[in-house]
């Protein structure tokens, strides 16, 4: 599979390379010198093999895709195209270390006592076991997430600019475009969700929708991170959304929680446990609902992308690559009904929590 | 597993920088954004509002002028009626005190009529008589003029008559 991918490579790296030396040499002896290029030629030939078997015995296509849909040190855009990223360390005896993760291209993958270990997904152990260390580095993942940081700010800020700058005109442009994005959300998610005190909750909530949505198109971009497909965003999100619910609540949330009307006493034993796990349901499904609908997209993809390479044909080839190209369409819907879909449920919870009476059924 | 295992460092991370966003983006973009939208669907609003109230006042004025040209309508026909009812009356006391005029004059008329024959009457008897006597007068005086026919006649008379 991959052999025969690198061969071409090399020898296109090699012709390109003879080619671009040709005029330089020609002015040397050419007989000896064929003779020369033909034997580093084979040298390199043999390398390459030797490190080619090695790579085949390595290569399956599940390590691929973890290697894919895993956080990293660096960001790899190709094979062996990557760009460091400031790794930041933690510990109660050094301090805060920061150095770039090339530090950790080297035989032993080691650096300042360090280990750079590549499993499942890649890890930071120090070499002395007994040393406790935090790992805050910026990873492909964070480098990502303040992108995506900076677009959504510069995006919205020169939205809002239109709205101060051109009051009472008709809106046009880009602010259009997100205009009638953010009026969706206004009208059709969160203003009958919440209530009529959704103002309080909007600015939050937009910035929920779109941080997800910019997240998740951006990780349908080759070479790109996977950040919403990674738990721990998801698990930060939905824990804010729980916290956010659980301070605004008022008294009728917390009194049917553990008290419910109308329920008889004999059942409560069984009420109050189910409804407190409840609370703790809702975030957690939140969490995995994201985290499940964009990775197993990322898996769906980079297993057909695999397939190419397990089959090695062209006919196989296009068919798989048409494929891919009508999974990518619908990974972009996915994109934009998972950041609706966390948004929609977001306000629910909020909605539930502010209702102001205590009759009403609460949506389950 | 590892993908089921939340990173720390990544959670601090995405803690920082999405508190980061939702904090600009709150003051920066969702304010002055949600403001502009607010304040433009009030204006429509309230355009719509005027447009829909000048319609309701001009409906008003519509139906006000309706009913005004129909109480003009209403008081000409009025008018006309009592007019033709003034005039009405008017023809009919004038036909009926023209019709007692007329009586009166026929009835004096009659009655000078009456008058004038009653004169016309007694003046030819007056005529007729005078005339009678006159032709009396004169035949008497013929037949006395002739002394010998008026003794024969007594002589006549005295004949016939039988003295019984």
């Amino acid at each position: 599979m991959y052999t025969h991918l690198r061969r071409f490579f090399t020898i296109a790296l090699i012709a390109a390379t003879c080619v671009f030396n040709l005029p330089a040499r020609a002015d040397e002896p050419t007989q000896h010198d064929a003779g020369k290029v033909a034997q580093a030629v084979n040298e390199e030939e043999h390398k390459i093999e030797h490190k080619l078997e090695e790579h085949e015995a390595k290569f399956n296509i599940g390590e691929m895709i973890m290697h894919h849909i895993a956080d990293s040190h660096e960001w790899e855009f190709s094979h062996g195209v990557s760009l460091p990223l400031p790794v930041i360390l933690y510990s109660e005896d050094r301090g805060i270390e920061a150095f770039l993760s090339s530090n950790f291209h080297n035989e032993h993958h080691e650096y300042k006592g360090y280990h750079l270990v590549h499993g499942e997904s890649e890890q930071i152990v120090p070499v002395d076991e007994a040393r406790k260390i935090y790992d805050f580095s910026i990873t492909k993942n964070v480098a990502s997430m303040l992108i995506s940081a900076v677009i959504l700010i510069l995006v919205f800020t020169g939205v809002a600019s239109f709205y101060k700058n051109s009051k009472g005109k008709a809106p046009k442009g880009f602010a259009s475009a997100m205009e009638v994005i953010i009026l969706f959300i206004r009208d059709e998610v969160v203003k009958p969700n919440v209530g009529p005190k959704y103002e309080k909750y909007l600015p939050y909530l937009l910035t929920l929708f779109f941080f997800i949505l910019i997240n998740n198109v951006m990780g349908l971009l080759p070479g790109s991170a996977n950040l919403t497909g990674n738990i721990a965003v998801t698990l930060t999100l939905a824990v804010l959304t729980f916290i956010v619910v659980h301070l605004n609540a008022n008294g009728n949330y917390y009194k049917h929680l553990l008290a419910p009307t109308g329920v008889p006493a004999p059942l409560l034993i069984i009420m109050i446990p189910v409804e407190i796990v409840g609370v703790f349901m809702k975030p957690f499904s939140l969490m995995v609902r994201l985290f499940a609908n964009i990775t197993a997209g990322h898996i769906i993809l980079l297993s057909l992308f695999g397939l190419i390479f397990i089959f090695q044909s062209f006919v196989i080839a296009p068919v798989i690559s048409l494929f891919a190209l009508f999974l990518n369409f619908i990974e972009i819907m996915v994109a934009f009904i998972q950041a609706f879909i966390f948004t929609l449920l977001s306000s629910m919870y909020i909605g539930s929590a502010i209702e102001e009476h205590s009759h009403a059924d609460h949506g389950h | 597993m590892s993908l089921l295992t939340p990173n720390p460092g990544l959670i601090f991370w995405m803690l920082v920088v999405f508190l980061l966003v939702v904090f600009i983006l709150s003051k920066y973009a969702w304010k002055p954004i949600l403001k502009g939208l607010k304040d433009r669907e009030n204006e429509i609003q309230g355009a719509l509002d005027l447009a829909e109230k000048t319609r309701a006042e001009m409906a008003q004025l519509k139906s006000d002028n309706e009913k005004l040209i129909a109480e003009a309508n209403a008081i000409r026909d009025q008018i006309l009626r009592d007019a033709k009812d003034a005039s009405d009356r008017t023809i009919a006391e004038s036909k009926d005190k023209a019709a007692v005029e007329a009586q009166k004059i026929i009835e004096s008329a009659r009655e000078t009529i009456r008058n004038e024959q009653a004169v016309a009457v007694s003046k030819i008897r007056k005529e007729v008589a005078t005339l009678s006597l006159e032709i009396a007068e004169k035949v008497l005086h013929r037949e006395l003029e002739d002394k010998g026919a008026q003794e024969k006649l007594i002589a006549d008379l005295a004949s016939s008559a039988r003295l019984n």
